[in-house]
Order: structure tokens, then C-alpha cells, then sequence
């Protein structure tokens, strides 16, 4: 239960507010300087303050998506430099909200593109109708992008006649509400993305210490009609199940967790283990999941840094690439942080190119392109300053970002079946694209 | 250095301002500053040398960057480098950055100090000025050691520019403030005083700063500045506005320093040299003059400046006290500030005039002002404004206007702010009883504060009331009348039930012949309000209905079922379940004779500090006590007894004062003893504290139950004393605490202490019982020719001893001459019925008196020939009782209170004490020589004394130790 909502802008100035239940603001907060227990205004301003003082201005940088100031609980997620807090005085599910957080931005990309403070500036009033929409007395509401298009729409008034009127209504009351009837198509067609981010963390020595993926299974769809889907992947229980029938040799993979779209039929999916669903029309994310074993991981980075004296530091990284020689890792950066008293740097890479990026305090390592199996490496020599801290250097990790065209969980899409029984096209007329984007998430190697 | 001077723009730094100030967020700036920072150590590298501008440039970064709230770890050694440069600009940001990060790496502080003494002992007025502003900006202890034993040079020295001393003075004040014991007075402090003379200006003036601060700590050696100071004034004071020049501001010459011209006189009484305080008189009736000429400008700054000087004076004014025409005079002028458009100036003047009410001068002069200021108390509309007035209200309040003052307070109350509330309703309650000449028109104002504000009336306000309706007869029947109407009204506080009960529950009688307050009808007023008070009130009330049994047979079978109901005889609170059982049972079984005995009118409450005076000093603050003292002289007014006043006067000075639950506990002591009975603590609101419980668990039938009588004094006489009582003197001749006496009953712990001829002794009396002793009572004699040596004073202690409780006895004792016996203790109590009669000798002996004397062996010999007839010594050859361990020996001996001499006897065997022996009549000195003979274990003790019975005595004394 959701008690408000509020959008801010990096100065901490609110762009968006809105209040569904009075509790939140009853203070006292601290830092704010406001009278206590005045006008109803002036409590809900309480609480707004409260998040830009001890949140958005805070001294020390606030990491915790969750922040408790008096009683109240503020939940906030930071879209470039947008802030989206929610903000309740129970105790509520943190997932849910968050949950509610994402799509409430997945609606607004949807709407209106990029979240910016001038887009939401141009949009508020379309974002306060989205609000009343899908957030009915702080419990979150029917948030499909697709549904919510067919009633909320930015091409002014169209004055909607009574049929179209009652079919909304039938339709967002209805089983499905997440489609409606009458799609038509020329071209069936519909695209599968399996975007993963694949995130590590590596001792100098090589040894794993934690490897995870977080995946999605992004659709996207233009079918005619009430189509029926069927998704099938090399789930590991799926093939084991199989397996006994008849002998196949494909890899399979074991998924840790997964979440699904409102569309999928989870009774058949816990009975059988199968996916089967009708799509939203349009983008929708079908699943998304996680995994922890048995993770290719793409790129390997092995640190060498030497100290010589107290004012000079050997550096020398060197980066393999693990996959097959036929695949090409795209958009390859090595971040190698400095000591804070670096005074002078000089760098050496075989390949692409290298800074020393003194407002980050670290030296930036870009490559365009990189095949599989190849190594390239780069050294620094760094001059450091003598200072009177007798502190030593935390050495941060060498962090790394890539993009690879495989999904490094290993997961595979086996098939993606349409049944539409009432229209007259079969499975093999749909055009079906599948696609694997793997990126890194935190990738992380000691040194 | 590079030949062209790029002059003090910094184009770099105000780039880089102007960088961050552009920055859209928190992570812009960061990154910002890190290039910046990057930037700065690549040039601080050290392989290049920095022109002296790029440095001073790159520390103002640093600075800014850490001012910007980051952590800058270099540069250090770059600002130090700047200190060494000859241009001002270079110099000035080193010496900025040095005292904005202070570093405590000892390598830097070395050469800091360096860098600062080469300052000092420069030439250059600037170069030294900086030097002394970076000492006081940083003021640390480490500076202090550095720099205090040069800075008084530099201050003092003939050749020292004007602009020096004065940063002198000042960075020495601030080293003084921040480390007064390393900054030393010296022959500097003389000459420090003559600094006032100083032709320049801004010298004296940051020169009296520094002289104010060191004379408040040791006035004595600065007392040469007053005549100076005095002189200094004049000539300020009588200067034409456009003599000063520059120290002129808005036509007032020099405020500033005219201003601390009289605060540093306000450090000293009034000069005594009759021509000093002439023209001091002379100067502060110039400033009073001046302050009613015609204003010179329309500016704000010029009756700021003139108002600064006045407000002074009158501080000083107020300070010497002794000018009655002065007093008078200043207090007019603040009379016309009463109604001044300046808020702040209202303020002051009344601030001012409260401690101008003080003054035994000037309290007239104030009253005159009685009506503005009850105006502004009315129509002020700043609250602090309004407290003034009503402190000021408060402060000059006597008897001849304190009806009408505490009218206006009392109706002021009703809007005043809640802050100040509970503030004003102790003062409204002090001044009533104060000068209350009719009681009624005491009770009446009390009720009507319990009914305006009766949340801010705490405990101790209605307990006076109640002392107060108690111990005056004329003033009973009016009170229960009053009470009675006023619990007529449909909503009363809850503070007013309980004075309802108690004084109805006295006095109802008084009012009952009236068929409208009759006794049911009283009884069903009270409880009607029983159901919506707090459970002490409750508890009180229930004692109130039993007391209306005993004082109205007639209501008997109500009350008794209004106790009876399972509300009150089953009550989840214990303390209201036992009394409703208690009092239920005491009504139906006991007789009328009993009832009346046991539930008789309380008796007169002693007199003493009110407690409600206490509360307020409490709250105020030390500060206030100048007035409450002035309260405490007036006393005696109210209370009856004529000499009471100075024993409030001592009580209100005294800052611990008697807690308040004790006024009405403790009822039947006659004197307060600290160390009460544990479980009063309990009860307390409880005002028929006989009937607690503690009091009902020993008995119905033991002859002290319920009494309010004083206790009678067991008639027997005292016993003789224990026989083994001797022995027990022994015992404490070399040792001031322990137990005295202790049998299955009773434990009597003792601790003693002596200065000179007197003597506090404490006793602890245990009742190792669970029974309590009744009619507990103790006296200490003086047998014989005792009674004209030694004065005895004792403190009577509480006649009940709870069980396992113990209480506490002080005797004080002075020896008035010497002595030889010791006083007796005779302690009588009941236990269980039966009389308990057991006397003891105190141990208080002659060597009690003793003031150990150190003296050398030479002075020991000549002083033992001396005292060589043959009656001034004792001697004495024993036996060795108890081992003749040198360790003990020597405690034993210091334990009688006489100095240990060592290495003045010849053989290191013997032992020789000094030692003079305080009496009021006269001193005795005492020698003292033992002589230890191991083989025989034998002593032999020789005492030499100026008297002969001194000797005797002690020897004797000493005899039995060993």
C-alpha cells in the first residue's frame, strides 16, 4: 500500500506528486524545518523534504534503494537523474513496490520515450492520469503498456462511442485484459530477444569468488487474433524429463529463479513445467530469470601491479577473451582505477585506445571490437604524489563492460509455438526472429 | 619568479569557481574537482619548480576544494613555501591555508613555527600582523607553547607599531582564552596596564579586551587599571563628537571602547580613592546627560551606539550600588525607554530595571513605573518583552502594591504564553503568601490560580495552601467555603479536587451548619469528581471520606458503601485497594473514641523555607538568588515567628535545598532528618501519612498507631552505662569510624571528623529488626565538670525506626577546655512493647583535638628541655599487649592525631611525635616519645605536655593502645 509517489528532478525539486494516503507526512522528520502538524500541505511537504534532505542531499551518498526516516519508508529508484521515490508508512511488500517502480518507468518509456526532467515536465499530465490508473488508493492496478494505450492516449479528446466505450470496460474487466479482441495482421511476425547481464566478481589469482546472470526474455509481437504461444528453452528439468524418452544431446541449463508475465499460465507451467500464454499485442517481457551455474564468462582479466618506491606504480592488465573465434565481442572497456595521489600517467595497449581519466581517477581502456579466444593487454606506469596520509590504498577493483552476442547462461530457445484456431494461419506462417545479447553487469576483477 | 607580474586576478581559480558552480549535480562536481586535484598534483610533482603566483593559486584550489567539504592530503608543504615569500598576497594565502588545515605532522608544525617566528621578528608591520592573526586563528596549545612567552615582548616592546599591538593584544587574549596556564604573568602584566594610556585608539581598545580577561581571572594584580580606566573615560566622555576623528561613529565618540571601559570597572568594587571615584561619578552622570540631550543624528547606528554606552553605565551603576542619586537617575531614564518603538531597547530597560527593583536605592524609583509596565505585560507583543515585565512585575511587588500586582499577573495569566506559565504561577503563588495581610485574600488568589491555569500549578504551590490553611485558624472556615463553591463548578482541575478534599476533609465541619454544604451534600460533591481523577488524587480523596466519618457520624453507612462497592475494595491499584480496606475496617470496628483520636485534625505544619521558593530558584537558575534573598529577609512577615527571617535568608543561599515531598511527610519530626525512613519515599501525596500502611503492619493495639501527638519521651532514666563501654572508648582513641556498639537489636555505626577545637560526629543508629522501634530517642550527656569542657550539640532523630531502616545523628561538639571523661549516649526505644534503655560513652577523647606539628630534631630537644618540670611529665612503663610490629606502631601513632617525627630521636627504635592539642580556652602542646624494648617486649611511654592533666590523660590513653 502505496501511501505516495514522487518524482524529482537532481536538484531535489519535486516534478511529480502524488498523495493516495494522508498517514505518510506525519512526521517529525528531522532536518526539516517546517512547522509540525499545520495544514495538510505543509505535512505532505514534511515528507517530501524529508527524502530531498536526508536522500537526494545527503552527505554521504545514499546506496540503500530504501531509506526508513521517521517511521516512513522511502523507496526510490534513479532513472538518469530522475528520482522516483514512493513513500508509505506500513509495511509493505519492498518487491512489490519495487516491482511497481520499473513498470511505472517501462509505462512512461513507453509513453512518452526517454525519462527526462523535460519529457516529464512536457507529460504531467498525462503521468497523473497514468498514476490514477495504475495506482487505485496505493494498490498497484492493471500496468500493461498495451491495455492502458487503449484508453489513455496522448492524441487529444477522441470522443469514443458507447460500443467502444463498453468494450474497454469489458476488456480491462475481463479475463485477458491485457489484449484486446480484433488484431488484425498482415504479416504475422514476432521477435525474441534473450538479453542477459552477466556479472562477476574475480581475486587477482583467478579464482571465482561470485558469477551470476540475470536474464530476460523480451517479445515482441504482431499476431492477428487471440493467438496461444507455446515457449520452450533447454530448461534443464524440461530435458532431463525428455531425456528419458529419447537421447538428446543438447546442453541444458539450470535456472535458479524465475518471474513471468501476467500472460503465462502458471497453473500449466507448475503442473508441466511448459509455458504457454497469449501475448500482449506489442513489446512485453515474457520472463526473467536467473541463473548461477555453469556461466561462460566471456573475458577474463588478469592484473599485474607493482608498486616501485612510494612514488611510482607498475601497472599491467591483460585480457583474454573466452568464446568461440567466430563470435565478436563488441564495445569492450577496461576501467583501471588510480591511487588518489596520482601525479602523471603513461600508457601503453596493443590494442584500441587508453586514458587517464583524472576525473574518475582512473585509466579508461576502450576496444571496438574483439574476436573470441584472442588476448590483448595493456600497461601504465603511474607517478604518485607524496602525501602526508599515511593511508593506504584501498585498490578498487579493475572493472570491465562488454557486449557479446550469445547469452553466456547458456540458455537456448527451442521453440516458440502459435495456435491461433480461429484465424486462418498455422505456425509455420509466422516469421519468428530470435536474437542472444550478452552484457556485463558489475564485472569485476581485484588487482 | 617571473619578470612580468600577473597581478592578484587568479583567472584560474576563478575558472574553476565558476566550473563547480556550474556543476548540474553532486557527481559533476566530483568529477570536477578530481580533474582538478590530478591537475594540481601533476604540477606539484616537484620535477618542475612553480613560480610563487602558480602556487599561491593552486593552494587557494586546495583551500577552496576542501572548504567545498573534501579531504585534501597535500599541498602542505606548498602553503609553507608561501609563507616565505616576500609578497604580501603570497604570504597571506600560505598564512590562510595554515590556519584552515592545520596539519599536526610535527616535520610541518617545525617549520611553520619557523616561518612564524621569522614573521615576528621581521620588521615589516604586515608580515607581523599576518604572523599574529595565524597564531590566534589556529590557537592551539601548540601554538600557545611556542608563542606565549614572545607575544607579551611584542606587546610590550617601545618600538612596536600601533596596528602590531593591537593584533598583539588580541592573539593573546585568544591564547590566554584557549590555554590560560601557559601564558604566564610576568613584569609584562604592569606594563600591559599602561596600555590604556596609549595615544592610539584601537590599541586601548584591543588592549582592554585582553586586560578585562586577564583582570577577571586575578583582579588583584590589575588593580591599577581602574584609575587609569577612570581616566581614560573622562577624557572619552568629555571629548566634542569630533575630536576622536576616526574613532568617532555617528557622532558618539568611541563607543566601543567606552563601552568596555565600564565592564572592565564593573570587575572592581567602587574605587575607594575619594578624587577616582569623583570623576568616575562625574563621568557616568555625563553619559546620563548626554543620553537626554537632543538626539544628534536620525540614524539607527547613532542611538545604538549612544544607548550601548547608556546601558553600561547603568550596569555599572547598578554594579557599585552605592550611589542612591545615580540610581535613581538611571532608573528614570529607563522609564522613558519603557515606552521607547524599539522592541529592543523596551527589552533592556526592563531587564535593567529588575535588578534595578533589587536595590534598596532605587526600589521606590522603580514602582513609580508600575502602570507601563503592566501595560506592556498586557499589550507587548513579543513574549520575551512580556517575561521581562513580568520579572520586573515580580521584582518590585511589596505590600503596598501587591494586591494589585498579582490581580494583573493573575489575569495575565489566562493569555499567557505557555511557555512562560508555570514560571508565572510560582510567582503569582510566592508573591500571595509573601504579602498575604488577609488570608482570604490569600486562599482566594491561590484557587483562582488553580482554576485559570491548573495544569501549571505543580505539587508544591497546593501544598503551601494547605500548610498555610492548616497553621491559621481565622482563615479554616473560609477555606472549606471557598473550596466548597468553587467544586461547584461542572469542570474543575484536578489540582483543585485535591485541595477540596483535603480541606473539606479537615474542615467540613466548619461549614456544615449551611444546609446547602451540608455534609452528604459535601460528600457527594467530592465524589463526584472521584471518578475522573488520577489515582493519588483518588487516594487522597478516600482518606478525605474517612475523615468525614470521624467528623460526621451521620455519613458513615454512605462512605462505608461507597468503600464497600467492588470499585474500591477491589481496585486493580493496591495502594487504593489497601485503603479502602483498611479504612472500611478502621470505620466499622474501631470506636468513636478511637476514630477521633486516630483521625484528629492534622497539627500545625513547622515552618520553614516554603517550598515553592525553592522550586522557583530551581528553575531560574542561580541568577536569580540575589532577589529570592531579598524574599527571604521579608519573610518573617508571613511566617509569625520574628527571627525567622535570617534562617531563611541562610536556607535560600543554601543551593541544596529540603526535597518538597518532605513537607508533608514529615509531620511529626520536629526538625528535618536527612536520613528518613525508606518507604516515605512511597507515599508521596499521601498527607495522613499515619494511616499508610507502613504505620498500620505494626499493630492496632501499640500506643503510637495513628497518634498525630509528638511522641512522648520515655520518662525513665537513662541506665548506667554498659560496662564494657571503657573498653569501647579504647577501641576509638586512634581511629575515627567504625562500630560502636551492636546487640541482636540495634547496631550504632559511627564516623567522626575534627578540625581544630570541633568536632561533627555522625550516628548511624540499624534496627536489625524486622519490627519497627517506637518512640526511638536518644541523648548525649556531660557528667560532672564535662558539662563545662566540652559543648555538646545534638539533632534529634525520628522517633520511629522502621525495620532494617536506619537513621542518621549529628552531633556536633566543641572542647572547650581539656577534659578527661567522655559525654554519654543514652538511647531509649520500644521494641515489641517492651523499653530499651542503653547508655554508652562516646568516644570522644582528648588526642581527638590533636594538630599534628612538624619540627625538626633541634627544635623537638629544645622544646622537650623546655617542658622539663617534673609535672608536665607523664610516664608510663607497660607491657606489650598486642604485637610490636613497627608498621602498626606507626598508623597507631599517627592515628592519634599527632605528626610522626622521623630521624630526630637518636635511636631509630624510638618513636617521637609533636603535636598541639585545640581547645577553645587555650593550646597545648604536646611531646611524645615511646621507647620499645623488644627483648622484654615492654614500652615506655613518656608525654610532655604545657599542662599537667593534658599529660596525664593522654598518657593514660596511650597506655591501653599497645
Amino acid at each position: 500500500m502505496i501511501g505516495g509517489l514522487f518524482i524529482y528532478n537532481h536538484k531535489g525539486e519535486v516534478l511529480i506528486s502524488r498523495v493516495y494516503r494522508d498517514d505518510i507526512g506525519k512526521g517529525p522528520f528531522p532536518n526539516c524545518f517546517h512547522k509540525v502538524g499545520s495544514t495538510e500541505s505543509y505535512r505532505m511537504r514534511n515528507a517530501v523534504d524529508a527524502f530531498r534532505v536526508n536522500v537526494i542531499h545527503a552527505r554521504q551518498q545514499v546506496r540503500s534503494p530504501v531509506t526508513n526516516i521517521a517511521r516512513t519508508s522511502f523507496f526510490h529508484v534513479k532513472r538518469s537523474n530522475i528520482w522516483l521515490a514512493a513513500v508509505t508508512k506500513q509495511n509493505v511488500n519492498a518487491a512489490m513496490v519495487f516491482e511497481f517502480l520499473y513498470k511505472m518507468c517501462d509505462v512512461m518509456t513507453a509513453y512518452f520515450g526517454k525519462i527526462s526532467e523535460e519529457n516529464i515536465k512536457n507529460n504531467f499530465v498525462l503521468i497523473y492520469e497514468l498514476l490514477d490508473e495504475i495506482l487505485d488508493f496505493g494498490y498497484p492496478q492493471n500496468s500493461e503498456t498495451g491495455a492502458l494505450k487503449t484508453f489513455i492516449t496522448q492524441t487529444g479528446i477522441k470522443s469514443q462511442s458507447k460500443e467502444e466505450q463498453s468494450q474497454i470496460t469489458s476488456q480491462v474487466t475481463g479475463q485477458i485484459g491485457w489484449r484486446r479482441e480484433g488484431i488484425k495482421y498482415r504479416r504475422n511476425e514476432l521477435f525474441l530477444d534473450v538479453l542477459e547481464s552477466v556479472n562477476l566478481l574475480m581475486s587477482p589469482q583467478g579464482q571465482v569468488l561470485s558469477a551470476h546472470v540475470s536474464g530476460r526474455v523480451v517479445m515482441k509481437s504482431y499476431l492477428s487474433g487471440m493467438p496461444e504461444c507455446k515457449f520452450g528453452m533447454n530448461d534443464k528439468i524440461v530435458i532431463d524429463k525428455q531425456g528419458k524418452g529419447g537421447a538428446t544431446e543438447e546442453q541444458s541449463i539450470a535456472i535458479d529463479d524465475c518471474t513471468f508475465h501476467q500472460c503465462v499460465r502458471l497453473s500449466k507451467f507448475d503442473a508441466e513445467r511448459s509455458i504457454s500464454f497469449i501475448p500482449p499485442d506489442g513489446e512485453c517481457e515474457l520472463m526473467r530469470y536467473r541463473t548461477t551455474k555453469d556461466i561462460i564468462l566471456p573475458f577474463r582479466v588478469i592484473p599485474l601491479v607493482r608498486e616501485v618506491g612510494r612514488t611510482k606504480l607498475e601497472v599491467k592488465v591483460v585480457i583474454k577473451s573466452n568464446f568461440k573465434p567466430s563470435l565478436l565481442a563488441q564495445k569492450i572497456e577496461v576501467r583501471i582505477p588510480t591511487p588518489l595521489n596520482t601525479s602523471g600517467v603513461q600508457v601503453i595497449c596493443m590494442k584500441g585506445k587508453a586514458k587517464y581519466k583524472a576525473s574518475e581517477n582512473a585509466i579508461v581502456w576502450k576496444i571496438k571490437r574483439m574476436a573470441g579466444m584472442k588476448e590483448s593487454q595493456i600497461s601504465a606506469e603511474i607517478e604518485l604524489l607524496p602525501t602526508n596520509d599515511k593511508k593506504k590504498w584501498a585498490r578498487p577493483p579493475i572493472s570491465m563492460n562488454f557486449e557479446v552476442p550469445f547469452a553466456p547462461s547458456g540458455l537456448k530457445v527451442r521453440y516458440l509455438k502459435v495456435f491461433e484456431p480461429k484465424l486462418n494461419y498455422s505456425d509455420h506462417d509466422v516469421i519468428k526472429w530470435v536474437r542472444y545479447i550478452g552484457r556485463s553487469g558489475i564485472y569485476e576483477t581485484r588487482c | 619568479m617571473p619578470a612580468v607580474s600577473k597581478g592578484d586576478g587568479m583567472r584560474g581559480l576563478a575558472v574553476f569557481i565558476s566550473d563547480i558552480r556550474n556543476c548540474k549535480s553532486k557527481e559533476a562536481e566530483i568529477k570536477r574537482i578530481n580533474k582538478e586535484l590530478a591537475n594540481i598534483r601533476s604540477k606539484f610533482k616537484g620535477d618542475k619548480a612553480l613560480d610563487g603566483y602558480s602556487k599561491k593559486k593552486y593552494v587557494c584550489k586546495l583551500l577552496f576544494i576542501f572548504l567545498l567539504g573534501h579531504d585534501i592530503d597535500f599541498g602542505h608543504m606548498e602553503a609553507v613555501n608561501l609563507l616565505s615569500s616576500n609578497k604580501y598576497t603570497e604570504k597571506q594565502i600560505g598564512y590562510l591555508f595554515i590556519s584552515v588545515l592545520v596539519n599536526s605532522n610535527s616535520e610541518l608544525i617545525r617549520l611553520i613555527n619557523n616561518a612564524i617566528k621569522n614573521d615576528l621578528s621581521s620588521r615589516n608591520p604586515t608580515f607581523m600582523c599576518l604572523a599574529l592573526h595565524c597564531i590566534a586563528n589556529v590557537g592551539s596549545r601548540e601554538m600557545a607553547e611556542a608563542f606565549a612567552g614572545e607575544i607579551p615582548r611584542i606587546l610590550v616592546a617601545g618600538d612596536t607599531m600601533d596596528s602590531v599591538k593591537q593584533s598583539a593584544a588580541l592573539c593573546l587574549l585568544r591564547l590566554y582564552k584557549a590555554s590560560p596556564d601557559l601564558v604566564l604573568m610576568g613584569e609584562w602584566t604592569s606594563r600591559v596596564v599602561h596600555l590604556l594610556n596609549d595615544q592610539h585608539m584601537g590599541v586601548v581598545t584591543a588592549a582592554i579586551s585582553l586586560i578585562t580577561c586577564l583582570s577577571s581571572k586575578n583582579p588583584d594584580e590589575f588593580k591599577t587599571c581602574v584609575s587609569l580606566a577612570v581616566s581614560r573615560l573622562s577624557r572619552i566622555v568629555s571629548s566634542a563628537s569630533t575630536d576622536l576623528q576616526d574613532y568617532t561613529y555617528y557622532f558618539v565618540p568611541a563607543p566601543w571602547l567606552s563601552c568596555k571601559l565600564l565592564r572592565l570597572l564593573q570587575c572592581y568594587p567602587p574605587p575607594e580613592d575619594g578624587a577616582v571615584k569623583g570623576r568616575l561619578v562625574e563621568c557616568l552622570e555625563t553619559i546620563l546627560n548626554k543620553a537626554q540631550e537632543p538626539p544628534k543624528s536620525k540614524k539607527v547606528q547613532h542611538s545604538n551606539a549612544k544607548n550601548a554606552i547608556l546601558f553600561e553605565a547603568i550596569s555599572l551603576i547598578i554594579h557599585y550600588d552605592s550611589e542612591p542619586n545615580l540610581l535613581v537617575r538611571a532608573c528614570n531614564q529607563l522609564g522613558q525607554f519603557l515606552q521607547h518603538r524599539e522592541t529592543n531597547l523596551r527589552y533592556l530597560a526592563l531587564e535593567s530595571m529588575c535588578t534595578l527593583a533589587s536595590s534598596e536605592f532605587s526600589h521606590e524609583a522603580v514602582k513609580t513605573h508600575i502602570e507601563t509596565v503592566i501595560n506592556a505585560l498586557k499589550t507587548e507583543r513579543d513574549v520575551s518583552v512580556r517575561q521581562r515585565a513580568a520579572d520586573l512585575l515580580y521584582a518590585m511587588c511589596d505590600r503596598s502594591n501587591a494586591k494589585q500586582i498579582v490581580a494583573e499577573m493573575l489575569s495575565y495569566l489566562e493569555t499567557a504564553d505557555y511557555s512562560i506559565r508555570e514560571e508565572m504561577v510560582l510567582k503569582v503563588a510566592i508573591l500571595a503568601e509573601k504579602y498575604a495581610v488577609d488570608y482570604s485574600w490569600y486562599v482566594d488568589t491561590i484557587l483562582n490560580l488553580i482554576r485559570i491555569a491548573g495544569d501549571y500549578v505543580s505539587e508544591e504551590v497546593w501544598y503551601r495552601v494547605i500548610q498555610i490553611v492548616i497553621n491559621r485558624d481565622d482563615v479554616q472556615g473560609y477555606a472549606a467555603k471557598t473550596v466548597f463553591e468553587a467544586l461547584q463548578a461542572p469542570a474543575c482541575h484536578e489540582n483543585m479536587v485535591k485541595v477540596g478534599g483535603y480541606i473539606l476533609g479537615e474542615f467540613g465541619n466548619l461549614i456544615a451548619g449551611d444546609p446547602r454544604s451540608s455534609p452528604l451534600v459535601q460528600f457527594n460533591l467530592l465524589h463526584s469528581k472521584f471518578h475522573l481523577c488520577s489515582v493519588p488524587t483518588r487516594a487522597l480523596l478516600l482518606s478525605a471520606y474517612i475523615k468525614f466519618i470521624n467528623l460526621f457520624p451521620e455519613t458513615k453507612a454512605t462512605i462505608q458503601e461507597v468503600l464497600r462497592s467492588d470499585s474500591q475494595i477491589r481496585n486493580s491499584d493496591v495502594e487504593l485497594q489497601q485503603r479502602a480496606v483498611e479504612y472500611l475496617k478502621l470505620s466499622s470496628i474501631a470506636s468513636t473514641d478511637v476514630l477521633a483520636t486516630v483521625l484528629e485534625e492534622m497539627p500545625p505544619f513547622p515552618e520553614r523555607e516554603s517550598s515553592i521558593l525553592a522550586k522557583l530558584k530551581k528553575k531560574k537558575g542561580p541568577g536569580a538568588v540575589s532577589v529570592e534573598l531579598e524574599d527571604g529577609k521579608e519573610r518573617g512577615e508571613l511566617n509569625g515567628g520574628g527571627d525567622r527571617g535570617g534562617d531563611a535568608a541562610i536556607a535560600a543561599s543554601n543551593a541544596s535545598t529540603p526535597s518538597p515531598s518532605a513537607d508533608l511527610l514529615g509531620l511529626r519530626s520536629t526538625a528535618p532528618v536527612s536520613g528518613t525512613t525508606p518507604s516515605a519515599g512511597s507515599l508521596l501525596v499521601d498527607v495522613f501519612s499515619e494511616a499508610g500502611p507502613s504505620a498500620t503492619s505494626a499493630g492496632v493495639n501499640d500506643d503510637g498507631f495513628l497518634s498525630s501527638a509528638p511522641p512522648t519521651v520515655a520518662s525513665e532514666d537513662p541506665a548506667p552505662p554498659l560496662p564494657e563501654s571503657d573498653e569501647l572508648l579504647n577501641k576509638f582513641v586512634c581511629k575515627n569510624n567504625g562500630v560502636l556498639f551492636e546487640n541482636q537489636l540495634l547496631q550504632i555505626g559511627i564516623k567522626s571528623e575534627y578540625r581544630q577545637n570541633l568536632g561533627r560526629m555522625y550516628l548511624f543508629y540499624g534496627n536489625k529488626t524486622s519490627v519497627q522501634f517506637v518512640s526511638f530517642n536518644t541523648t548525649v550527656s556531660c557528667p560532672g565538670e564535662l558539662q563545662s569542657q566540652l559543648n555538646v550539640q545534638t539533632k534529634t532523630v525520628e522517633p520511629l525506626v522502621e525495620g532494617g531502616a536506619q537513621v542518621q545523628q549529628v552531633i556536633n561538639i566543641e572542647c572547650l577546655t581539656d577534659f578527661i571523661d567522655a559525654p554519654l549516649l543514652n538511647i531509649k526505644f520500644r521494641y515489641g512493647g517492651a523499653l530499651q534503655n542503653i547508655s554508652l560513652k562516646l568516644p570522644v577523647t582528648i588526642n581527638k583535638f590533636f594538630q599534628p606539628t612538624e619540627m625538626a630534631a633541634a627544635d623537638f630537644f629544645q622544646r622537650w628541655k623546655q617542658l622539663s618540670q617534673p609535672q608536665q611529665e607523664a610516664q608510663k612503663i607497660f607491657k606489650a599487649s598486642h604485637g610490636m610490629d613497627t608498621e602498626v606502631l606507626k598508623a597507631k601513632l599517627l592515628g592519634l592525631g599527632t605528626a610522626l617525627l622521623e630521624n630526630v630521636d637518636p635511636n631509630p627504635e624510638n618513636y617521637v611525635c609533636a603535636g598541639v592539642i585545640q581547645t577553645k580556652a587555650q593550646q597545648v602542646g604536646c611531646l611524645l616519645r615511646l621507647e620499645p624494648n623488644a627483648q622484654a617486649q615492654m614500652y615506655r611511654l613518656t608525654l610532655r605536655s604545657s599542662k599537667d592533666t593534658v599529660s596525664q590523660r593522654v598518657c593514660d590513653l596511650l597506655a591501653e593502645q599497645f
